[in-house]
This record gives structure tokens, C-alpha cells and sequence, in this order.
């Protein structure tokens, strides 16, 4: 969920593979590692960037690069997705494989975590194999140390033979000592490493009989020992890129063809299944890796961690593991709708007396009416609503989301809720993805990459918009609270909101299964694949940055595109109230041509009209609804949230227009953003059409039966 | 030592095995051995998910989910 401008709307159309160097003299460096190592963390702190940073893996999912200047020369750092192995399973490590590989940064820097040193060792050392320059980042050393692991870091870096520097990111410490040697080994060229694999005997014969024939192909732009074991079992993407990257298919040479031919000759021989190449491959690079582990770590206590294992113990018990988890989104809710009313009652009220000052403003420069009715009236009223309904409840859910999101909880949720989605045919990873959702639909949709199946990866992109986004809460939080629980009072009153909206979310979440497991029995037929969930050590949430950084880097940003959106829509508004065809005025027509076809769903004109030209931004629904109810006729001035009701009432509404709405507002087509990342990601149209149908559908239908189902029965009583 | 045969998948909250060989193929033994699910890696069955599946490993420092699909995947000798 990484909301900054940089991760979300147009920017993330393009991840290019690659970066411009301004200057000869500028060095690119990947950042690579395993998945949740602290890579974001490192990289924020080298670039003073604000990339993302959560505790889960699989929150970097395209590369993000930043820059840093240290003794004069200029560094271009790019944070890449994290990896296990270089052998891509997914979009997201390959992304990162074809970086490392066929990028051509000028030195890669590996951050691993000292707590499960073992396992990173693995990546560790294909990366060695592929890239001259490489410098070890040893990072998490500060939770090492709690957990009693010691690292001998020299004998590692004696071991691997290439610098090796220990850092705990988040606290800073270390990062000094990792520059100086990022700048010593990108401008000082007798660091080259001449770490090689050594494989068995067989498998060198193999590399023997391949290596010099491509070796004289490749320039030295790619190691020639790697890249001989890949050809043997190489994947169409792999291909693909190869051939980008080399501007010729290197397996369509002569020679290279009769060399692949004499390998598998060998292989027959010697009765090497082709499938076993990558089984010998892996097995003797873990081993090497295991080889360096116990030279170079010392264990106290072996065990897993005592106080995470407890706390896990509970939170994924089966008597408490899925009641701690509602009630945890019922209390995110509940802190957020119990404060979010006093400030936008304070916002709305001051902004509206800015409002009046405005227009006596007008009035003495003695503008033409139309000008004050389409700049304060038309823009800056909607913007005000906007700004009064959504900033409250947005500046209390994201950080309280990403202080969950940083403590490592979300892992978790997957992990509860796997059997459900396993029961829908979909992938585990997708509980993650829907996660995402809750703080921005496009970011759920490119996190996606995460889930390594195509069919479970569109099944997650498809139904991602079934879980209503941080733009769509203020919808529904106004609604329950005029609706369904206005007679209530205070701490009851926001407490009942909370347990409502947990119910609509939930009906959000059945409805993702449901549809996942419809996906899968039709039009994407296919069983669950497997998969592999890291359930990541907890951490203390850094309350203050996460807060700090929420605050910054998505609300406000969020807040801006919703403005950019509603200063233009309140406009357009306003000229169509305005200006008359006929005897109506064009917002008339607009709305009384949709009327007949909103009223059989239990909506009306005003309201369908307020979702269509929301597209852009959900943000602005309800402004919207707000603008146009009061442009029609009955002008009556109030500036105070909770007279609201008043005005929607006197337009019609019922408790089952609130419902209908609320369904509407859960279920309807991706917002514009949403929609555009959806084609990038599945690059069809047909995917991206199927996404807008499917929930519009659905909401159409739902609302159609709640409506007159109600209708029915109150005729009936 | 007492060694038992069985798969992943039927060993007990808590106890330990030691890995003998892996019966998936293609992607999906890729995924595991990128674990680092070789012959002879130790794992720990740590506890199941409310639902009674995934179940949580202990894999070489980290703690990893698996499906008993996929656990069904993995012989162990139990080691005790």
C-alpha cells in the first residue's frame, strides 16, 4: 500500500528497466535482498527518500529509484522487489531478476537479515555469481543481537570476498560505514570480486561444454557460467529478455545449438534429467550457503522466538485467532469515526465562514454574479466539502493502518483467513492484496504481483475492488451516521457505526470470496496453486515517523488528487445547474434521464450522476450529492455536517436509498485510477472490462433486489 | 534416534524433522528449494491457522506457511 505520489496514479505506468545516468561519473546501484530484509528501509535512509516501508513481505513490487551525493559523486540507489533466488517465480522477482541481471547497474548492494542469515546467504551468493561488484548489507543486526545471534562479519566478508557491512537501518546505525564502502567499491575498480560456485563434477562438465561457445557471444556482459545453466532450462520471459538484452537469440546460433546438443547427449549418459539441473543447481548453492553460515554464526539459543511464538500462539488461535482480527478492524473504525466528527464538524464549520467572507468579498470588488457562483459557489464550496468530509476520517485510518502494517500483523490475516480463499479456488497472497485494497484499489491491484499465478493474480485484480478503499469510508461512515445511528449519542452512537461498517466491510469480504470462487468455476477455471507465506518476526511500530510519514506522504497527497478532482467537478457542476435548456437547467436533464433507470435499483438520478462523475476520484460522491441536491431549487444554507439528513431527506431518501447507496458505494466500477492500472497490469482490455462489469453488476443487482424486495414487503405490512 | 518417515504435512505441533527428499515438481519445487528445503534441512511445525490449515514452519531461521497441499509435498524423518 504504498500511497505516495510516487506509487500511485500515473507514475506507476511505467517501471523501465532502465535508469539514465545525468553524468558519466554517476553510478547505478541496485538494492537487492530477500523479501521484508529492511530494503526500503535502508534505501529511505541512504536517499532521505520516503519510499513505503511496512512489515510484510512483498511490499516493494516495482523498482523505485532515488539518488544521494557522497564525497561529490552522485549515486542512483534503485530499491528493487524483494527476491528469494534469482530463478523468477513471479512478476515482482522478476522484475528484480531482470534488473540485477540484465540492468547493468554498476554494483549491486545485497541487504540480508542477520536474523535468518542462512536463507539470505542463498541469494547472497547467486547474485555474486552474476555481478562483479557487489558489497553485503547485513541489516536487522540490532534484532540479531536480542535474539543472540552473533555474526562474525569479517570472516564473512573473508568467506564471500566481497565487503561486508552490518547495519540496523532503522536506527541508523551503520549506514555511515555502508556509504564509505558503496563509494569505495563503485569508484575504486580493484574491488571486483571473483566469487565463483563451485558446482560438482558433473554439473562443471556441463558448464564446460556450453561456457566458451556462448562466452564469445556475451561480451562479458553476462556471466557466461550462469547464463549456461539457465539456457538449460530456460522460460519464454527469460528468453524474452535475453534477447532484448543482447539484441540476437543467442539459441538460435549454430554453435550454440550444437553445444546445447551435446550437453544433453552428456546428460543422457549420465542419466541428468533436465528437470534435475535446477534440483543440483539449488541444492549445492544451499549447501555452500549453509558451509558459510556455520563458519560465520554463532547461535546461543536455536530456538524460534519465544515471545513471537506466544504472541502468535493467540493471535492465530483457533478460539481467538479470527475474533482478535474483526475486532481489530472494528476498533480501527471505531477510533476513526469517534474522532473524525468533532474536527470535520470544526473544518466545515470554519471553512464555510471562509466561505461567507468570500462572497462579501465579491460582492464589494462587484464581480458579475456568475463569476462568485462558479468560483465560490461552484469550486471552492465543493472543494470545502471535500476537504471537511474526507481529511478527518483519512488522517486517523492511515496511520492507524500502517501502524498494523509496520508491526507485522498483515502476514497474519493472511494466514487466518487462508482456508477461505483456498476454499475459492484463489490464492493465499490474496488476503494481502485485498489488505492493500483498504487503503487504495490500485495499490491492491499492483500488489498483485506478489500472487506468482496468472489465473490467482487476476482473480485478485479483478475482485480487489470489492473491498471498499479509504476513499469510499467517508461515504459510508456519512451514511450509517445520518441514517443508522443519528438517535444514538455519543460514545454508543460512533461505537454502533464502527460494528455497521465492520458488517459492510465483511459483506465486502464475502463478496470478494464469492466472486473469486465464481471466477474460478467459470471463465478462470483452474485449482488452487501453491504457495509459501513468510510470517515475518513482529516489531514495535515507530509510532512517530509512521504517523509523520502518513500523514505526508498519503493523506495529504490522497487529499490533493481528491481536490484536483473536485475543484473541476464542482465547476462543471455549477454551469450545468446553471445554464438552462428549455425550462431545465442541463444537471436536470442529466439527472431525470438517468431518474427512471436509479429509482428501479433503490437510487435516484442525483445519486447515479454523483457516481459516474466520482470516476476520477471516490472522494468526491458525496460533495457531489451535496452540490447538486442543493443546486436543485430548495437553495437552503446550512453549513453544518449533521443538518445534512435534512437536506437528503427532503430529497427522498429512505432508509433503504441509504442502503441502496451504501451497496452502490461498495460495489460499482473502479475508480479511473484504478481502471488504468488494471490495463497496465493484466495489459488487456478485456480483464480491465470484466473488472468494471463485474462489480457494477453485482452492485446493480443487489440493489435492485434490496429495493424491491423492501418495496414488496412494505406493501405487504 | 528413532527415525519416522512421514510427510510434512503429518508431523505434530512442535516437533522437528529433517527433510528426505521433495515429491513436487516444476514451480513449485522451485519455490521450496528457494527456501532452502534441501535434503537435510531441519524444520519445526510451530502452530495452524484457526482454521486448522496453513500451518506455520520454522525453515532456517524463518517462519514460513505452507498448505498441507503442499506440506503433503515434503517426506521428513521425524527426529525427536
Amino acid at each position: 500500500m504504498g500511497l505516495t505520489n510516487k506509487s500511485t496514479g500515473k507514475s506507476l505506468i511505467n517501471d523501465d528497466l532502465q535508469i539514465t545516468r545525468q553524468n558519466n561519473s554517476d553510478k547505478v546501484i541496485a538494492l537487492a535482498g530477500n523479501p521484508n530484509v529492511g530494503k526500503s528501509t535502508v534505501f529511505n535512509e541512504l536517499t532521505g527518500l520516503n519510499q513505503h516501508t511496512g512489515n510484510w513481505p512483498g511490499k516493494t513490487v516495482t523498482n523505485a529509484s532515488g539518488e544521494y551525493v557522497y564525497k561529490d559523486k552522485k549515486i542512483i540507489l534503485v530499491d528493487i522487489p524483494g527476491t528469494y533466488s534469482l530463478m523468477a517465480n513471479s512478476v515482482e522477482e522478476e522484475v528484480a531478476r531482470d534488473f540485477i541481471c540484465f540492468g547493468n547497474p554498476d554494483m549491486t548492494v545485497v541487504v540480508a537479515d542477520a536474523t535468518c542469515l542462512e536463507r539470505n546467504l542463498n541469494l547472497v551468493l547467486q547474485i555474486l555469481e552474476v555481478n562483479k561488484n557487489v558489497v553485503v548489507c547485513v541489516n536487522l543486526l540490532d534484532e540479531a543481537k536480542k535474539k543472540n545471534i552473533d555474526i562474525n562479519l569479517n570472516k564473512l566478508s573473508k568467506q564471500l570476498g566481497v565487503p561486508v557491512v552490518g547495519t540496523s537501518a532503522r536506527s541508523k546505525k551503520g549506514l555511515d560505514k555502508l556509504k564509505e564502502v558503496i563509494y569505495d567499491v563503485a569508484f575504486k575498480k580493484d574491488t571486483t570480486n571473483t566469487f565463483k560456485i563451485e558446482y560438482d563434477e558433473k554439473l562443471e562438465n556441463i558448464i564446460g561444454l556450453i561456457e566458451p561457445t556462448i562466452n564469445k557471444y556475451l561480451d562479458n556482459k553476462i556471466n557466461s557460467r550462469w547464463l549456461a545453466l539457465k539456457l538449460l532450462d530456460i522460460d519464454n520471459t527469460l528468453h524474452n529478455t535475453l534477447n532484448k538484452f543482447l539484441e540476437f537469440d543467442i539459441l538460435k546460433m549454430d554453435d550454440v545449438i550444437n553445444a546445447l546438443e551435446n550437453v544433453y547427449k552428456y546428460m543422457l549418459e549420465n542419466n541428468i534429467e533436465k528437470e534435475n539441473i535446477r534440483d543440483l543447481v539449488v541444492s549445492q548453492i544451499v549447501r555452500r550457503a549453509g558451509r558459510i553460515y556455520k563458519e560465520c554464526v554463532t547461535i546461543k539459543n536455536e530456538k524460534y522466538n519465544e515471545k513471537d511464538k506466544k504472541i502468535d500462539k493467540i493471535l492465530t488461535s483457533k478460539i481467538f485467532g479470527i475474533p482478535i482480527m474483526l475486532s481489530m478492524l472494528g476498533i480501527i473504525f471505531w477510533i476513526t469515526i469517534a474522532g473524525a466528527n468533532y474536527p470535520s464538524s470544526i473544518l466545515s464549520d470554519f471553512l464555510f465562514k471562509i466561505q461567507d467572507k468570500l462572497t462579501i468579498f465579491f460582492e464589494w470588488l462587484g464581480t458579475p454574479d456568475y463569476i462568485h457562483g462558479i468560483l465560490v459557489l461552484g469550486v471552492y464550496r465543493t472543494v470545502a466539502w471535500v476537504v471537511s468530509v474526507m481529511l478527518p476520517p483519512m488522517a486517523i485510518f492511515f496511520p492507524l493502518f500502517t501502524l498494523l502494517e509496520d508491526s507485522g500483523y498483515l502476514p497474519r490475516i493472511a494466514f487466518n483467513m487462508d482456508k477461505f480463499f483456498k476454499k475459492a479456488c484463489a490464492h493465499g497472497k490474496q488476503a494481502l492484496t485485498m489488505c492493500m485494497g483498504f487503503g487504495c484499489n490500485a495499490c491492491g491491484v499492483i500488489g498483485c504481483r506478489i500472487i506468482d499465478s496468472p489465473r490467482e493474480r487476476l482473480i485478485a485484480i479483478i475482485t480487489n475492488n470489492f473491498v471498499p478503499c479509504n476513499g469510499r469510508f467517508p461515504t459510508l461512515i456519512a451514511i450509517i451516521t445520518m441514517f443508522f445511528v443519528g438517535t444514538m449519542s455519543g460514545i454508543t452512537q460512533s461505537f454502533m457505526s464502527a460494528l455497521l461498517l465492520t458488517t459492510v466491510i465483511l459483506l465486502g469480504i464475502l463478496m470478494t470470496l464469492f466472486m473469486s470462487k465464481l471466477l474460478s468455476k467459470t471463465i478462470l477455471k483452474g485449482m488452487p496453486s501453491s504457495f509459501v507465506l513468510e510470517l515475518p518476526p513482529y516489531r514495535r511500530p515507530q509510532v512517530g515517523k509512521v504517523i509523520i510519514r502518513s500523514i505526508f506522504d498519503r493523506t495529504l497527497f490522497v487529499l490533493g488528487r481528491a481536490i484536483a478532482v473536485a475543484a473541476p467537478a464542482g465547476l462543471i457542476i455549477w454551469i450545468f445547474a446553471n445554464v438552462k435548456i428549455g425550462n431545465l437547467s442541463i444537471l436536470s436533464h442529466c439527472t431525470n434521464f438517468l431518474d427512471p433507470f436509479a429509482r428501479v435499483i433503490g437510487l435516484d438520478g442525483v445519486i447515479l450522476m454523483a457516481f459516474i462523475l466520482g470516476f476520477p476520484a471516490n472522494e468526491i460522491v458525496i460533495p457531489l450529492m451535496i452540490m447538486t441536491y442543493m443546486s436543485q431549487g430548495s437553495m437552503i444554507e446550512f453549513s453544518n455536517l449533521s443538518e445534512l439528513k435534512t437536506l437528503l431527506v427532503d430529497n427522498g431518501w429512505t432508509y433503504i436509498t441509504a442502503i441502496c447507496t451504501m451497496l452502490f458505494s461498495l460495489m460499482h466500477f473502479p475508480c479511473g485510477t484504478t481502471c488504468a492500472t488494471i490495463k497496465k497490469e493484466t495489459g488487456s482490455f478485456k480483464w480491465t472490462l470484466i473488472s468494471v462489469l463485474l462489480p457494477t453488476l453485482t452492485g446493480i443487482i443487489l440493489c435492485f433486489l434490496v429495493a424491491n424486495i423492501s418495496g414488496l414487503l412494505m406493501m405487504i405490512f | 534416534m528413532d527415525k519416522k518417515i512421514l510427510s510434512l504435512s503429518d508431523l505434530e505441533i512442535g516437533k522437528t524433522g529433517i527433510v528426505s527428499f521433495l515429491k513436487s515438481c516444476g514451480n513449485e519445487r522451485r519455490r521450496m528449494l528457494d527456501l532452502g528445503l534441501v535434503k537435510d534441512t531441519k524444520i519445526e511445525a510451530l502452530y495452524k491457522s484457526p482454521c486448522g490449515d496453513p500451518t506455520a514452519y520454522y525453515i532456517r531461521g524463518a517462519v514460513i506457511a505452507l498448505r498441507s497441499e503442499d506440506a503433503n509435498k515434503i517426506i521428513i524423518n521425524e527426529v525427536d
